[in-house]
């Protein structure tokens, strides 16, 4: 074989493996960077707030909660309240309520999601039980906390924002949480 | 081409216009059979005009091109001794014709923009409903009331099999239909619980994915009153084609009785759940349930499609302790397509469908399971 | 072998001769058309009439998979390479392509991929059932067990497209005859050129997809599972990644051979070379930065569907280039109408016609009427069987004779086409309809107002499926009985150093290059 033939079918072969590389080890991360940026899927970093801004009491943003289970998934789980109204730059708490209703300890994982995508970078989770799975023993249940800042710069045209929980079983995945939640 | 496309409109045309006449006097929302519909909503009429301005666009593009096309195959043949040229370059012509679909092609654009920018705009919504979908089932949920049903195929397993007549709404009739005002913005946050679905209705011009873990949202208000028809539009499984959807859309009053009507029924089945019922009752109920939420799996004699569908006639699990069928009903198989149907029926269904499998085909066991029953057990008693 | 071919099975097995490999891979690409052709036969019986008549609706699902992945990946991409190894080398003036041995393995391992594909269906769990998409959950968490054979077969496939790229490459830059410079390659060669690096761009990302699948349904990952903080819209992204690229793989050799066939039978040199393979080019970039138009219900934010609905739109720029090219090679040209031609020009109308719906499915608002439904269907089915299959076509009808040395009879070519040309326009100029008043793709079953189309749709489909057996008869007929010819240049009109060769070329051509003025 000629030596400029095998040159070019080393590259040509580079060129494939380290597309596979990029697809397999790339894209994911690349995703859910471009996800962060636009501002979906950034629900799991908890927020810290470095200053206390001052609340802005001329507006009032709709926030509602909503919760879905995973179709094998047979927790009750479902907010405590459907809608609340804050200001921006305002602490604001809410609960989930969740019970364990089988007759063996689980583990479950909240995924949260928002809409609309505009408000997602607005909105700041300073506390949730999202940011941790949540075992429950069998029969047990809790309420589950989520603090949250409506931020001051979110858009002028959003007023309402819709957070999402969608409760997964990851019993399988979680074999020993290192710690149960307290029946509270 | 075009000729032939135009000759097969007329045909068609001609073909259906009776049908077309007979679904306009039952005017039933729009069932067209040759174009998109024109909608019912100001959304869905300006995404209409759009496809129709496109289409027209496209059909001038192509009676020029293809007129230059046949005049040059009609006349440069061979055979009536026309003398090929040898040219085989012009940059002015071909300058020319990277333009010109450019210039079309903004003109296009900007009232694509426009209307894509209106079917995002979610904000100001006068009533917000949940959407979930399931395999191979709707939720819709009221959130401001709590309402919460599940919406079915009703259409037999009899008629998509072909042992009884197909009925006029074939596999386009549900159990509880969407209820929805009408002048009214309705906002619909949409996720799944299983596999992707999509929520399509194509008079509101409404076609959103529902997907697992996450939600999105869509709108629509709809002006006029009506029956409309809407079906699931990304794979979801074999039950695919068979969860249709159907909204009702009413006037303010007679949306706001019905939605008092949905919570006193719900108030009522809570009272039911403490009542004891036959066994003929419970068999008659449970045979309803167990068509519309079962059979497309289990299938209707029971005998399931194994390996991914276990039969439920002669199971062991149906033929053995109750409690054992209340955990997989109530609480669901992970790992598998059995649902936790503890959330999605009421207590006096479960215990109807779970009496029915005992006592249905061969399984003649005779146990009466009451609603009582299936809520202790939810309940960890 | 010098000399000659070996005799008997191993010479099928073990050769290393390009014009060998080719048939090879035009045979499997035909076998692979039939079946994935009689999968199409069983939906379109199917749904005949409204109501489940010959499956059930879980089998009708693993029909539409099969019958899109075996198309894809076993008739549409495998006929193209099968070509590519006929040619390139005899119209560069090649002795042969610059890697033999690995052109035998890419070839044979195709069969055992499919094989291993088809098997499953014959399994309890059932073959695939996702669509040819496969989008997480529903071919991960969901899938039957079979899926990992599926995977596995989608690997030996993307294995077997890479080799053959990697091989048409170094053919091409490296063993072009003295004084055939890049632009004076035939466009054939150009377009596959072009083809093959889209081809080692993106089959590797597929690559990638499915090997996330397998690592999420047996080793716990989750890429695609929300539970474990993935994400199944990151699927649909990879997938399209790899998913656009991927139709531009099947039509651009298309592209190549309409511009052989069309200045033939024009007797007119092609219009516009150079324009013709810079819109190649660009079609072929612009195929990397549109892919979420697939994807436009899924729920992006408002500005990613304006960018790629701006983007996907531009690509009508650079395909009307050709269409009007080949119009205008064709005007004023001496026009005679074979077997080739006819399928070249009824390439250039559907494909157009493809293109125009195609034009209307990048306008998003739009689009969310059209998606999923049969409007899509009839789409890419314009642009799929009246684009590649009817390129083949005319391929097989344009170099039979060259390869075999024996002309096909013009009046069964002819039968052929009109069989093809009518039957396939029943069949999907009413799935347009169908689309449009709302009947959504995949389905097993449907609503009473879609009855009508249907079955003039699945009448359609049998007629054009019987076609495909006429095609076969003739090529059989051709290779066996045909009229001899004698000539090297076949068509009065042709150009290229293949028309300088014997009918049929020695076993070995080229030995020495050929002098390019």
């Amino acid at each position: 074989m000629d030596k400029s033939v095998r040159k070019q079918v080393r590259q040509l072969t580079l060129g494939a493996v380290a597309m596979f590389a990029f697809a397999l080890f790339v894209m994911p991360p690349l995703y859910n960077l471009f996800c962060e940026l636009i501002g979906i899927n950034q629900e799991y970093t908890q927020y810290t707030a470095e200053a206390v801004d001052p609340v802005d009491t001329s507006r009032t943003v709709k926030v509602q909660f909503v919760a879905t289970n995973q179709a094998t998934m047979p927790w009750e789980f479902y907010p405590t309240v459907f809608e609340v109204e804050v200001h921006p730059g305002e602490r604001k708490e809410v609960r989930y309520f969740a019970h364990n209703r089988t007759r063996r300890d689980m583990v479950g994982q909240a995924i949260p999601s928002v809409i609309p995508y505009q408000a997602a970078d607005y909105f700041h989770k300073t506390e949730c039980f999202c940011f941790n799975n949540q075992p429950l023993r069998a029969g047990e249940q809790a309420e589950l906390p989520l603090v949250f800042i409506v931020d001051r710069d979110l858009p002028e045209s959003v007023n309402t924002i819709t957070l999402s929980y969608t409760m997964f079983d990851v019993t399988d995945r979680v074999p020993s949480p290192a710690e149960w939640v307290d029946p509270s | 081409m075009l000729r032939k496309a135009q000759q097969l409109f007329g045909l068609a045309l001609a073909t259906f216009a009776p049908v077309l006449v007979a679904q306009e006097s039952a005017s039933e929302g729009s069932q067209q059979v040759l174009n998109m519909p024109v909608g019912v909503t100001t959304v869905a009429n300006q995404v209409y005009d759009l496809h129709m301005l496109i289409f027209w666009i496209c059909v001038i593009i192509g009676v020029i091109v293809f007129g230059a096309m046949f005049w040059a195959m009609y006349f440069h043949r061979k055979s009536v001794g026309h003398q090929a040229e040898h040219w085989h370059e012009s940059l002015k012509a071909e300058i020319t014709w990277t333009v010109i679909p450019f210039v079309i092609l903004i003109g296009m654009a900007i009232p694509s923009t426009t209307t894509l920018k209106e079917l995002y705009d979610t904000s100001e919504a006068d009533l917000d409903v949940r959407v979930t979908g399931y395999q191979w089932r709707w939720q819709y949920a009221y959130p401001e009331t709590g309402v919460t049903f599940l919406s079915e195929l009703v259409t037999s397993q009899d008629q998509i099999y072909n042992l009884d007549e197909k009925g006029q709404f074939y596999l386009q009739e549900v159990n509880n239909p969407l209820v929805v005002p009408v002048d009214q913005k309705v906002r619909l946050l949409i996720t799944a619980q299983d596999v992707i679905h999509s929520w399509w209705v194509p008079d509101f011009s409404v076609k959103k994915d529902a997907i697992p873990g996450y939600i999105t949202e869509t709108w629509f208000q709809v002006d006029e009153p009506g029956i409309y028809r809407g079906s699931c539009t990304e794979l979801c499984g074999q039950g695919h084609a068979f969860m249709p959807i159907v909204v009702h859309a009413v006037e303010q009053e007679e949306f706001d009785s019905w939605m008092a009507d949905k919570q006193a029924e719900a108030e009522a089945l809570a009272a039911l759940t403490s009542q004891t019922f036959t066994l003929d009752d419970l068999m008659a109920r449970g045979a309803e349930v167990y068509a519309r939420t079962c059979a497309a799996c289990h299938q209707a004699g029971g005998q399931g499609i194994p390996p991914a569908f276990p039969a439920l006639n002669g199971s062991s699990v149906v033929l053995g302790p109750v409690d054992g069928q209340l955990d997989v009903l109530i609480n669901g198989v992970s790992g598998t397509a059995m649902q936790a149907f503890g959330a999605l029926l009421n207590e006096v269904d479960l215990a109807a469908v779970i009496t029915y499998t005992r006592n249905a085909w061969t399984n003649n066991t005779g146990d009466v399971v009451q609603p009582i029953d299936v809520f202790n057990y939810a309940q960890g008693q | 072998m010098a000399h000659g071919p070996a005799k008997g099975i191993s010479r099928w097995l073990f050769t290393t001769n390009h014009k060998d490999i080719g048939t090879l891979y035009l045979w499997f690409s035909f076998a692979m058309f039939i079946l994935g052709g009689f999968f199409a036969m069983v939906i379109r019986a199917e749904l005949f009439e409204p109501g489940m008549q010959l499956v059930r609706p879980e089998f009708f699902n693993q029909m539409t998979t099969m019958h899109g992945l075996v198309m894809v990946f076993g008739a549409i991409m495998p006929a193209f390479v099968g070509l590519a190894n006929w040619l390139i080398p005899m119209m560069i003036g090649a002795p042969d392509m610059a890697l033999p041995r690995m052109n035998n393995l890419s070839f044979w391992i195709l069969p055992p991929a499919f094989l291993m594909l088809a098997a499953t269906l014959f399994t309890d769990a059932g073959g695939p059932n996702f669509g040819w998409t496969f989008y997480a959950p529903l071919s991960t968490t969901y899938a039957p067990d079979t899926v990992n054979y599926f995977i596995f077969a989608i690997h030996i496939m993307g294995a077997s497209s890479i080799m053959g790229s990697i091989n048409i490459v170094a053919t091409v830059l490296n063993m072009r005859a003295p004084g055939m410079t890049l632009m004076k390659m035939p466009l054939f060669v150009w377009t596959w050129l072009i083809t093959a690096f889209l081809l080692i761009a993106v089959m590797p990302v597929l690559a990638g997809a499915v090997t996330m699948m397998l690592m999420d349904i047996n080793f716990g990952t989750a890429f695609f599972d929300a539970a474990g903080g993935g994400d199944p819209v990151l699927f649909q992204h990879i997938f399209w990644f790899f998913g656009h690229p991927e139709v531009y793989i099947m039509i651009l050799p298309a592209f190549g051979v309409i511009s052989e066939i069309i200045p033939t039978f024009s007797r007119k040199p092609l219009f516009g070379y150079s324009s013709m393979v810079y819109a190649t080019a660009s079609i072929a970039f612009l195929s990397f930065i549109v892919w979420a138009h697939h994807m436009f219900t899924v729920g992006m934010p408002v500005g990613g569907e304006l960018y790629f609905m701006y983007a996907t739109m531009l690509i009508a720029v650079p395909t009307g280039v050709k269409v009007f090219n080949w119009i205008s090679t064709m005007f004023k040209g001496a026009i005679s109408y074979e077997t080739p031609m006819l399928f070249a020009i009824a390439f250039v109308i559907l494909f157009t016609l493809g293109g125009f719906t195609g034009l209307m499915l990048s306008i998003a608002p739009s689009d969310i009427q059209y998606h999923d439904t049969y409007f899509v269907v009839a789409h890419f089915h314009y642009v799929m069987v009246a684009g590649a299959v009817f390129s083949m076509s005319a391929a097989v009808y344009y170099w039979l004779p060259k390869w075999t040395g024996r002309m096909y009879s013009e009046a069964m070519g002819k039968l052929h086409f009109w069989v093809s040309f009518i039957g396939f326009n029943i069949t999907f100029f009413p799935q347009h309809f169908l689309g449009l008043a709302g009947m959504p793709r995949r389905y097993a079953d449907y609503a009473l107002q879609f009855a009508d189309w249907n079955m003039v749709s699945s009448i359609g489909a049998f007629i054009y499926g019987a076609s495909q057996l006429l095609f076969l008869y003739n090529v059989i007929a051709t290779i066996r009985s045909g009229k001899r010819v004698s000539e090297p240049k076949v068509w009065e009109g042709a150009n290229g150093l293949e028309w300088t060769l014997p009918s049929p070329p020695p076993y070995h051509t080229f030995s020495t290059p050929p002098e390019v003025k």
